[in-house]
């Protein structure tokens, strides 16, 4: 069973032994509106914490999301190069970004639990 | 915050709030950026039904006086005279360089009377242009508290035929008074969207009201500037301040059609307004850069501010505008290129966060123009 975690930048990260699935919150895509295309990493990229890993591109503008956590992509998403409405209308499932190797332990301090999350929300 | 006590709002602000409106900061005013269905919906809305726009954020006034038309025309290289009243024109200001100060649309209210329409961010600096050209014998009346509203797309003429039905008999770029709902408005069969739709200028204390009475019909949804933005882009419109500005001409912005036959070299009243020489030199003598639209081939949007190469590599230009079209489904954007590579078909390259993504170079509009013209 995969644990979620968050970020302060509405970020979920579900880890599942060393193995990390990286998104946004439904917070989060509707704050960027309709997405029409998702810039996502090559395979076998090696992410420092707080990289940008991920360029997300609304109608609009492009917003960057920095990794969570240090580690290696092993997979990316595909169906989002074609779909990429999909992370508006399932952001929390389907519309995932990338699931990274994570090389170090998580450092949970800057990482924010179910109800930790909820209280970011209530202060937005 | 700050930015409360001087950002502006217009006589809808309450209404695009209730309506659940995304508010951000536009040209100083709390505008709303788009509303709850998304900007693809509202652009998908505007062309296959109608769009209700609050635009009341740009500057209206009326210029009159005594000998105004001539006036004016030191202003603008438009044929004021050739124009009718309650026609209206498409004009850019131009600066001593034969840059544009801004652009506007100018309807002729009366024989010594024009109505214009300015950018919101270029009000002040355009009223202190007029003041400051114009004589003394020439009224500047600035309309502050009057809000204008822009109904847009193909069915925008059957709600007008419901409420004020002479409106429908206007044809694109004419206006004329209307009552609507017992307030009198103008209302013109013009827009910045590519469709057929009215812009309809009211008082303020009434704009609610009548933005109401609009979107009480089935075919209306409110419209925020996200959408206003992405319809004006597919339909090859320029943004002042982004498409063209100071230091653009109107021939390298490719707004040729924004200077009277008559005002050009050679015509009647050939010249007579501010940088009319440059203008000039760039009609006689060519430009080293157009402005130009781009197919992005691909998803990857190409943004304001991205460089363009030619296929050796060469820097032959910069994007101006640019996002995702909803009706072309793709992406799209405005830029200026160097005349040696701005022939339509020609292959350039956008560099996006590094990476090379293929443009080529398009005439605009991207999508058909549907103005109604009888």
């Amino acid at each position: 069973m995969a644990t979620l975690y968050y970020t302060e930048e509405h970020e979920w990260l579900a880890v599942e032994g060393n193995i990390a699935t990286v998104g946004i919150t439904d917070f989060a895509q509707q704050q960027l509106g309709d997405i029409v295309f998702v810039d996502l990493p090559e395979p076998g990229k090696e992410i420092e914490q707080g990289d940008e890993v991920v360029v997300i591109e609304s109608v609009k503008a492009a917003g960057e999301i920095k990794s969570p956590v240090a580690g290696t992509v092993v997979a990316i998403n595909e169906a989002l190069a074609d779909t990429p409405e999909t992370v508006n209308e399932d952001p929390m499932g389907d519309g995932w970004f990338l699931k990274l190797h994570i090389s170090n332990d998580i450092d949970l301090g800057k990482l924010l639990d179910e109800a930790g999350h909820q209280g970011l929300l209530e202060d937005s | 915050m700050n930015q409360k006590n001087t950002i502006l709002t217009t006589p809808l602000h309450g209404l695009h709030v209730e309506l659940g409106g995304k508010m951000m900061p536009f040209a100083g005013y709390d505008m709303p950026v788009q509303f709850p269905g998304g900007i693809i919906k509202e652009h998908q809305h505007t062309r296959t039904h109608a769009g209700l726009f609050d635009v009341s954020h740009m500057g209206q006034l009326i210029v009159s006086g005594p000998d105004v038309t001539r006036e004016l025309e030191r202003l603008v290289p438009v044929d004021l005279e050739a124009l009718a009243v309650n026609q209206q024109t498409y004009a850019v200001f131009t600066n001593t360089e034969g840059g544009i100060k801004d652009d506007l649309i100018i309807t002729r209210f009366a024989d010594d009377e024009f109505f214009l329409v300015v950018n919101a961010a270029c009000k002040a600096q355009d009223t202190a242009h007029l003041r400051e050209q114009l004589s003394d014998d020439i009224k500047i009346e600035t309309l502050a508290s009057r809000a204008l509203l822009a109904l847009q797309g193909p069915t925008a003429s059957n709600v007008m035929a419901a409420l004020a039905p002479s409106t429908t008999e206007l044809v694109f770029m004419r206006g004329c008074t209307a009552t609507i709902s017992g307030v009198e408005c103008y209302v013109t069969r013009s827009g910045y969207t590519g469709e057929d739709g009215f812009e309809i200028s009211v008082p303020g204390a009434e704009a609610d009201a009548i933005a109401r009475i609009l979107l009480n019909y089935a075919d209306v949804e409110p419209i925020g500037l996200g959408a206003r933005d992405s319809l004006r882009l597919e339909a090859g419109l320029c943004l002042y301040g982004h498409d063209m500005d100071d230091n653009t001409s109107p021939v390298e912005a490719t707004l040729l059609f924004s200077i009277s036959k008559s005002r050009r070299p050679r015509g009647a009243k050939a010249g007579g307004f501010i940088g009319a020489d440059s203008v000039f030199g760039h009609i006689e003598n060519g430009v080293t850069r157009k402005r130009r639209g781009l197919l992005v081939q691909g998803r990857v949007p190409v943004r304001e501010g991205a460089e363009l190469f030619d296929t050796e590599g060469q820097v032959v230009g910069t994007v101006t505008s640019g996002g995702f079209g909803p009706t072309l489904q793709s992406p799209i954007a405005l830029g200026y290129v160097a005349s040696r590579s701005a022939d339509f078909g020609t292959e350039l390259f956008a560099l996006v966060r590094g990476k090379q993504v293929p443009v080529i170079v398009a005439k605009t509009p991207f999508i058909s123009q549907r103005y109604f013209r009888g």
